[in-house]
């Protein structure tokens, strides 16, 4: 596997545009002769659909919900970074890009996040002209508030809805392009597997969930923008269908797959209540903003009313530990002080997993309605799901998987090591390195389909000119009869346990040995575990009901066969990775005072990995990343 | 806590269906009423029965995906959420609860719980947008809007688009979705040069699609999930009739 990035040449701040006037161009004729599947409708692949169909292609879009407009994207609640400098408070394109790789742990690629501050600012152009309905000031002009990881207010949003509005935003573009004629949209639709001819992206195959019918569609090129693998944990806040699916099916045609170890545990969400649970639900980091993280100082407190607690009892780590960032240090930092002060047997409500998020102090100086108008509907969902009022107790937040740094490897242009396959937004790896700042992933997803595909697809287009292959060409053909079988095998197995069963095993394992903390002998065990879960799923899952009726639990099936895979990779990673960096936290590589120990010297690469067959071990590749603008230096929020 | 349920069970689009009874025991009150379901449904395959098919996704009330009438109401006796953001705490043990999918014409049954909403994304695409091709902007704070109407548009825009209000209508109207997309753009300065296009273009879509029309029975407000208001549909329909006298379209 060559892992070839592509950086253009030259200052960092030039490498973009210079690429942009390098890159060849369509002629506008003949654009409409190309065919682009773009497989989701989220932020990456629903700005990406629109766009390339407004610059003249033939686009086809798929997603497994029933309409584009409820991709996962719809749910990003805190907000949209962006290096505006509105608020005359020193930001810059270049700070942007430093807190980016300072937040990602020095293991993301340079001349990618440097793109990435750049377009930043005209995304908020983009959003605000389509109409989506930011916060504004009095004056009418846009508002900011801040977010983790950084020292300037620089975060876009529209109340606790920021993704919602951006993705209909999205939406809205798209379904202009859809009447238009020039977008297919295939929803209920689900890609299976990926087709190469000759080496190059051929084509997707599908499953129409409400019929079961087995399809093949083939292009020129083909867009991945499937979202995070998060779901492997069973438990996180990602909805109930994202997967892994589409860019597990990819990496085991070819594509490389980068550091799938890089998960990020996001500090408040709410804690787990009970087993039935079927997933977590985020508190915005934006509630760091005005609420003040602390346990009791002593074991014996956590069982009392928190109102009883005074504050000289009451131990605001985050202020205690990092005084410059406070309750804002970045995520990683602040997930693993929580789970230390639990661990300590401080933690509160059930089980003791629980740290407090407390308004109290905010509530007083500012009144209840500044707080309701800048939190409002964080509280109230707070309110429905535990049946607590954070107007006057403090929230209990726990840390929960919330989004993944790795994903399908790809090259400064967005395309993965499988020539005409593109992959955007949070299913590729490339912006984030080992932790995602806040508010940084919706701007990574617009960036890519609004402002980085539109070109870098012309000039595969225009260079590679690749020809359409029928999908009665004979890989289409086994790739259908692979998706047919697997299908049948899984109906046909009629064991004793159910999908979900499996799926929540698989999770807390991932959970307990490759989760907040790993060991080399954590993983060790999960190495051994994951596989016997998995064979035990090939002989003992139920999956009821037909193939050709509307059927979930077959969904859930497929899902979780690939998870049961890829799980396997994480781990992998997690164990070939020896030191600690950003969500990567390896209890065997940490400072004296707890804090991550990274290994510049031999780790300061992205992991790629290749697969080599099933029952084969795959492969480690490396990209090794230079740091040229920003020196390699411990991150430090004290 | 124990319940009985009473849920709608149809295999496909054709097949009649019917109402089944399902008990529901031993359901942890701090459960939401997805969870209790998911329960039910893992009890059921564990019995060799096939599972209640619903639909939901983000599970916390955002992407719209979720859509049952629960006893009558659609997402359920609690104003306000939907229901994947209902817990089971709000009913009372012992109770019994019926559940059945959205009933409109033009959203047919897929399965069971489960329908298809593209009727709505039809009337999006007939208008509900801004023709700005990516790249055309100018500076965002060039143009100054006033907070009142972005706050305005904001509330106007939060509709998730589930398709409660079409199936809580009498007459399965899509009145109060396609006046809350239009309220959310004709708001902004950026939706005021396609307004009466825009307008008409929905508004036709609507019909076009075999929604039914308002008689103001106001049941689509109170079964919003974002308690969407009403006065946008007066809105509305005072826009309509101005766009139908003084808009035509070029084709
Ligand atoms: C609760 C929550 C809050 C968040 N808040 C923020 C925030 O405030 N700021 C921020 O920057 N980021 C936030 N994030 C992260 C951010 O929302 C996501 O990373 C981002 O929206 C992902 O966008 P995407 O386009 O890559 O993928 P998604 O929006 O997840 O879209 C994936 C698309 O792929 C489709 N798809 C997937 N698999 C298949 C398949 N096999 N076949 C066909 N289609 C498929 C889906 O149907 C969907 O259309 C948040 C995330 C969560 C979970
Ligand atoms: S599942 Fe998303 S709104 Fe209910």
């Amino acid at each position: 596997m060559k892992l070839d990035a592509r950086i253009p040449d030259g200052p960092i701040e030039e490498k973009w545009d210079r690429h942009k006037f390098e890159m060849k161009l369509v002629n506008p004729a003949n654009k409409r002769k190309y065919d682009i599947i773009v497989v989701g409708s989220g932020l990456a692949g629903g700005a990406a659909a629109a766009t390339l169909a407004e610059l003249g292609y033939n686009v086809a879009c798929f997603c497994y919900q029933d309409s584009p407009r409820r991709a996962h994207s719809i749910a990003a609640q805190g907000g949209i970074n962006a290096a505006k400098n509105y608020q005359n408070d020193g930001d810059s394109v270049f700070r942007l890009f430093y807190d980016t790789v300072k937040g990602g742990d020095f293991r993301s690629r340079e001349a990618n996040v440097f793109r990435l501050a750049q377009e930043s600012v005209n995304i908020i152009d983009q959003c605000v002209a389509m109409g989506v309905p930011f916060a504004r000031e009095y004056g009418g002009y846009l508002a900011n508030r801040s977010f983790g990881g950084a020292q300037v207010s620089r975060t876009f949003y529209a109340r606790g809805q920021t993704g919602q509005q951006l993705l209909l935003g999205v939406y809205a573009a798209l379904s202009r392009q859809i009447a238009a004629g020039n977008v297919a949209m295939f929803r209920r639709t689900e890609m299976l597997d990926l087709v190469t001819v000759e080496g190059r992206a051929a084509g997707i195959v599908t499953r129409n969930l409400i019929t079961g019918k087995v399809e093949s569609f083939s292009a020129h090129s083909v867009v991945l923008a499937t979202g995070g693998y998060g779901n492997a944990f069973f438990l996180s806040t990602n909805a109930m269908g994202c997967n892994v699916t589409a860019a597990y099916r990819a990496y085991k045609k070819g594509a490389g797959f980068a550091n799938p170890c890089y998960t990020q545990i996001h500090p408040t969400c709410i804690p787990v209540s009970g087993d039935y649970q079927s997933k977590l639900t985020l508190m915005s980091e934006s509630l760091r903003n005005d609420g003040r993280v602390w346990v009791p100082k002593n074991k014996e407190d956590t069982g009392k009313d928190p109102s009883d607690i005074p504050d000289e009892k009451r131990d605001y780590y985050l202020e205690r530990k990092y005084p410059s960032f406070g309750n804002l240090a970045p995520r990683d930092i602040s997930s693993r002080s929580a789970k230390e002060v639990c661990d300590e047997g401080r933690g509160v409500g059930p089980g003791g997993l629980g740290v407090y998020l407390d308004f109290r102090d905010a509530i007083e100086r500012l009144g209840r309605d500044a707080i309701e108008q800048r939190y409002g509907n964080l509280f109230d969902m707070y309110y429905r799901i535990t049946g607590d009022d954070p107007y006057r107790t403090p929230m209990r937040i726990y840390p929960a998987v919330h989004y993944t740094m790795g994903g399908l490897w790809v090259d400064y242009n967005l395309e993965s090591t499988i020539p005409g396959l593109f992959v955007a937004g949070e299913a590729n790896f490339s912006d984030h390195g080992a932790n995602r700042l806040g508010a940084s992933a919706l701007m990574q997803g617009l960036a890519d389909g609004y402002f980085v595909l539109p070109y870098t697809m012309g000039n595969y287009l225009a260079s590679a000119r690749p020809e359409k292959v029928s999908t009665d060409h004979p890989e289409f053909k086994k790739a259908e009869a692979d998706v047919a079988g697997r299908v049948d095998k899984l109906l046909s197995i009629n064991g004793k346990r159910t999908v979900d069963s499996f799926h929540r095993e698989l999770g807390k394992i991932l959970w307990d040995d490759c989760g907040m903390a790993r060991s080399e002998d954590s993983l060790k065990r999960a190495l051994t575990r994951i596989p016997e879960l998995r064979e035990e799923f090939w002989e003992n899952v139920r999956v009821p009901g037909e193939n050709d009726t509307f059927n979930q639990s077959l969904e859930k099936a497929g899902r979780v066969v690939d998870f049961l895979e890829f799980g396997e990779l994480m781990v992998r990673d997690a164990l070939a990775r020896d030191e600690s960096c950003g969500g990567h936290f390896r209890v065997d590589h940490q400072t004296e005072d707890g804090e991550a120990k990274r290994d510049d010297e031999n780790f300061a690469h992205a992991a790629v990995w290749e697969h080599k067959g099933d029952g084969e071990e795959p492969v480690r590749h490396q990209e090794e990343l230079v740091f040229e603008n920003v020196k390699l230096a411990t991150r430090s929020y004290k | 806590m124990n319940l009985t349920l009473y849920v709608w069970r149809q295999k496909n689009r054709d097949a009649p269906g019917e109402m089944v009874r399902y008990p529901a025991e031993d359901i942890n009150p701090d459960a939401s009423f997805l969870e209790m379901l998911d329960v039910v449904n893992e009890r059921l395959i564990e019995k060799g029965e096939e599972p209640i098919s619903f639909d939901s996704d983000c599970r916390e009330g955002i992407c719209g995906t979720c859509s049952m009438v629960i006893n009558g109401q659609a997402h359920g006796p609690i104003p306000g959420v939907t229901v994947c953001q209902l817990h089971m705490r709000y009913f009372e043990d012992g109770s019994t609860i019926y559940i059945e999918p959205w009933r409109a014409k033009p959203f047919p049954v897929i399965r069971d719980l489960v329908v298809d909403r593209a009727a709505l994304d039809e009337v999006i695409a007939a208008g509900g947008y801004v023709t700005a091709n990516c790249g055309s902007a100018p500076e965002a704070n060039s143009l100054p809007v006033s907070k009142e109407n972005a706050d305005r548009s904001f509330d106007a825009a939060t509709c998730i688009g589930c398709g409660a209000c079409v199936a809580a209508c009498p007459n399965g109207s899509a009145m109060l979705f396609t006046a809350a997309k239009l309220a959310h753009l004709h708001e902004l300065p950026q939706g005021q040069a396609e307004r009466q296009r825009r307008t008409k273009n929905m508004v036709d879509a609507m019909d076009l699609a075999g929604f039914g029309n308002c008689t103001n029975h106001y049941e689509c407000e109170a079964a919003c999930p974002k308690q969407i208001s009403v006065d946008t549909i007066a809105r509305m329909n005072r826009e309509y009739l101005r766009a139908r006298w003084s808009y035509r379209d070029e084709g």
